[in-house]
């Protein structure tokens, strides 16, 4: 097993106000991590470290050292464009382009220039619904909007537009949040099988969804990585005292 | 207090706030009303003219065209037509002396001339006969025809005289007064004789200023907006920007009069009293406007299709393009529509820049010298004839219908283009 991404010494910053401390957190390959936390605690922030978020933010400023595959991302030579190519990510609230099924997907792989022709791109979106699992429940409309979508199948949708640019890495920010359980559930098991095939790094406020999809969780507290190990180790016999008492369900 | 009473205090409070809302708004109806009765019922008779059933002789020796076989259009256009014309207008009814003469011609509007001579050219074939043509009438006719003039005034304080009196009721009698649909109004330019002044220059002249300034003020204005919203860094600098945007806003119409007098009539050296130079004024005017409404609806488009767009890669360009901008279109129209209306509307910068002039022609290019509707209204409005009080409100209910028109064109544009997300 081997690091895809390694994070050392994160501090966030926005203005005066730090947000993240210290973090040293690594992101194993074709696995799924897990960040978990109250909210406000600082997770989100980390995620969006990862494929540069936080540049849009005018007053986020990023101190500390994030590689992936071994290369600072925030190098004055990296191009912000080509490492979201690499770092796919899905939001909290589904956001599909107001647009059809098949633009929503299409457009990463025009704006990339990866489709040689209409074969090749139609061949991508279908591709990239199949592995999102909503193949086919829209392969009779894939000229409707996106929007017109029930919440569950635009949030996949999302991830089939995250993975149509086929990224090495996919970050997902609290996917399930606006979702029912059947939802969530669809979502879950869409995860346990894109693992095979992509670094995840999962954003959660449902401790059972972190126990049951992942292999590694870290916990966040007030900006502070608490605890970071195997997700089994984290749930069954954290070392510390704050883990214990937030996967209890005593604080948070 | 009990309960019941706070409850019923509680009905009561609200009843009175709905009744001050209906009150609120059955006041503005009818002062809306108001001013449209007002308009209608003076303007109205300003779509129809007044006319006079002339007997006119193309007699070819009056036309000095005697010796011509077959007359060509073009010799029939150089013909001496004063002859005829002059028989056609005193033949409507026996004078005796020169004062009467020239009462009898003076019922004919001041173009007759010009009316005879278009009729025998749209139909040549009528050359050397008699026939009966249908002829404007004068404006102080055609304003005793519609019932504007009283008759039993003191005749020195009368436009017309008891002789024209007695030739009206006369040929009133012969079923020679009649009505016609206002072409002149519509289709010819200012003149000094109300019959015949129309509004075609001002309506082409604010045509062309209108899609002049829609031409310069919605890119800039857009790329300003653009630029401010999405790519602009937020500091004191970008602060005093949007401060001074909010500020031209609200500065009085006629101070951008006066820039486009300072500047662009006396340093830039362009034509004055044109459309050209007043649609530049007036997207001076609608520039803070236009960028305020497109940074309202660029504002709007939710911050999460910006991050979807840059999630998959986009650059910060291509989301805005791609994304923000067409989304934000329904916004940007409707706005930039609502600007241009208001400029459509616009008096005092155009009485500075000069086209406020009488032009009697019709402008074809936007370097012709023209005026706008609205100061055409303002033109006319200072006119003592009683025609042009008609014509005046005629031109408001034109600019009323243009401005519904543009403004519905800003709802359709706003539905039409709106996207749900």
């Amino acid at each position: 097993m081997s690091n895809k991404i390694v994070a050392k010494k994160v501090s966030v910053f926005y203005g005066p106000k730090q947000a993240l401390f210290d973090v040293d957190l690594n992101v194993a390959e074709k696995q799924v991590t897990a960040l978990i936390g109250p909210s406000g605690c600082g997770k989100s922030t980390f995620i969006r470290c990862l494929n540069r978020m936080n540049d849009v933010i005018d007053i986020c400023k990023v101190s500390g050292n994030i590689e992936i595959d071994g290369k600072d991302i925030y190098d004055k030579s990296v191009d912000v464009v080509q490492l979201r190519e690499k770092v796919g990510m899905v939001f909290q609230k589904p956001n599909p382009f107001p647009k059809s099924i098949y633009e929503n997907i299409s457009y990463g792989p025009t704006i990339h220039g990866i489709a040689k022709d209409k074969t090749h791109m139609d061949e991508i979106v279908e591709t990239s619904l199949k592995k999102a699992a909503l193949w086919d429940e829209v392969k009779d409309r894939l000229d409707q909007p996106g929007t017109g979508l029930s919440g569950g199948q635009q949030q996949r949708l999302c991830i089939a537009r995250a993975i149509s640019i086929n990224p090495e890495v996919i970050l997902m920010d609290e996917p399930c949040s606006a979702l029912d359980p059947i939802a969530t559930a669809k979502i879950e098991t869409l995860i346990d099988d894109l693992k095979s095939s992509y670094t995840i790094a999962i954003v959660t406020h449902s401790m059972a969804q972190a126990a049951r999809v992942s292999q590694h969780t870290g916990f966040f507290h007030l900006g502070k990585l608490i605890e970071f190990d195997f997700t089994d180790k984290i749930f069954k016999n954290p070392e510390n005292q704050m883990t214990q008492d937030y996967i209890t369900g005593r604080f948070g | 207090m009990t309960r019941e009473q706070r409850l019923k205090k509680r009905y009561a409070s609200e009843k009175r706030f709905r009744f001050l809302g209906i009150g609120a708004i059955a006041i503005s109806i009818f002062f809306v009303c108001l001013l449209l009765f007002k308009v209608f019922s003076t303007g109205s008779t300003a779509f129809i003219k007044t006319t006079i059933m002339t007997e006119v002789d193309f007699n070819k020796e009056l036309l000095e065209l005697g010796d011509v076989k077959n007359p060509t259009l073009k010799q029939i256009k150089e013909a001496e037509f004063f002859d005829v014309t002059y028989k056609a207008a005193t033949g409507l009814f026996p004078y005796k002396n020169d004062e009467e003469e020239k009462g009898v011609k003076t019922l004919l509007s001041g173009n007759y001339e010009t009316e005879i001579k278009n009729y025998l050219l749209n139909n040549p074939e009528l050359l050397g006969q008699k026939v009966t043509i249908e002829l404007t009438a004068s404006d102080d006719l055609d304003q005793l025809h519609k019932g504007n003039f009283p008759r039993d005034i003191p005749e020195d304080r009368r436009r017309l005289n008891n002789f024209q009196l007695n030739v009206y009721d006369n040929l009133v009698e012969q079923g020679k007064i009649g009505t016609a649909f206002g072409n002149y109004f519509f289709f010819s330019g200012d003149s000094r004789d109300p019959e015949i002044a129309g509004v075609a220059g001002a309506v082409i002249g604010s045509f062309f200023s209108i899609i002049i300034c829609l031409m310069i003020a919605f890119p800039i204005a857009l790329m300003a907006a653009v630029y401010l919203e999405e790519f602009a860094p937020k500091n004191t600098f970008t602060d005093i920007i949007e401060i001074n945007i909010n500020n031209l806003a609200a500065v009085p119409s006629i101070v951008f009069g006066l820039l486009g007098l300072g500047m662009l009539l006396s340093v830039f050296g362009l034509p004055r009293s044109t459309s050209l130079v007043g649609g530049i004024t007036l997207s001076l005017m609608t520039l803070p406007t236009i960028i305020i409404a497109c940074r309202a609806s660029l504002k709007a488009v939710p911050p999460s299709i910006r991050e979807g767009a840059l999630a998959v890669g986009a650059s910060r360009v291509q989301t805005v393009m791609h994304h923000v901008v067409p989304l934000a279109m329904p916004g940007t129209l409707s706005g930039t529509i609502i600007g241009l209306a208001q400029a459509l509307g616009e008096t005092a910068p155009l009485l500075l820049i000069g086209m406020v002039a009488f032009v009697v022609d019709v402008p074809s290019v936007p370097t012709d010298p023209s005026t706008s509707l609205p100061v055409q209204i303002y033109l006319w409005s200072e006119s003592a004839e009683r025609g042009f009080v008609e014509k005046t409100s005629a031109t408001i209910m034109l600019l009323i219908g243009f401005l519904i028109i543009m403004n519905s064109l800003a709802v359709w544009a706003r539905q039409k283009f709106e996207r749900k997300w």
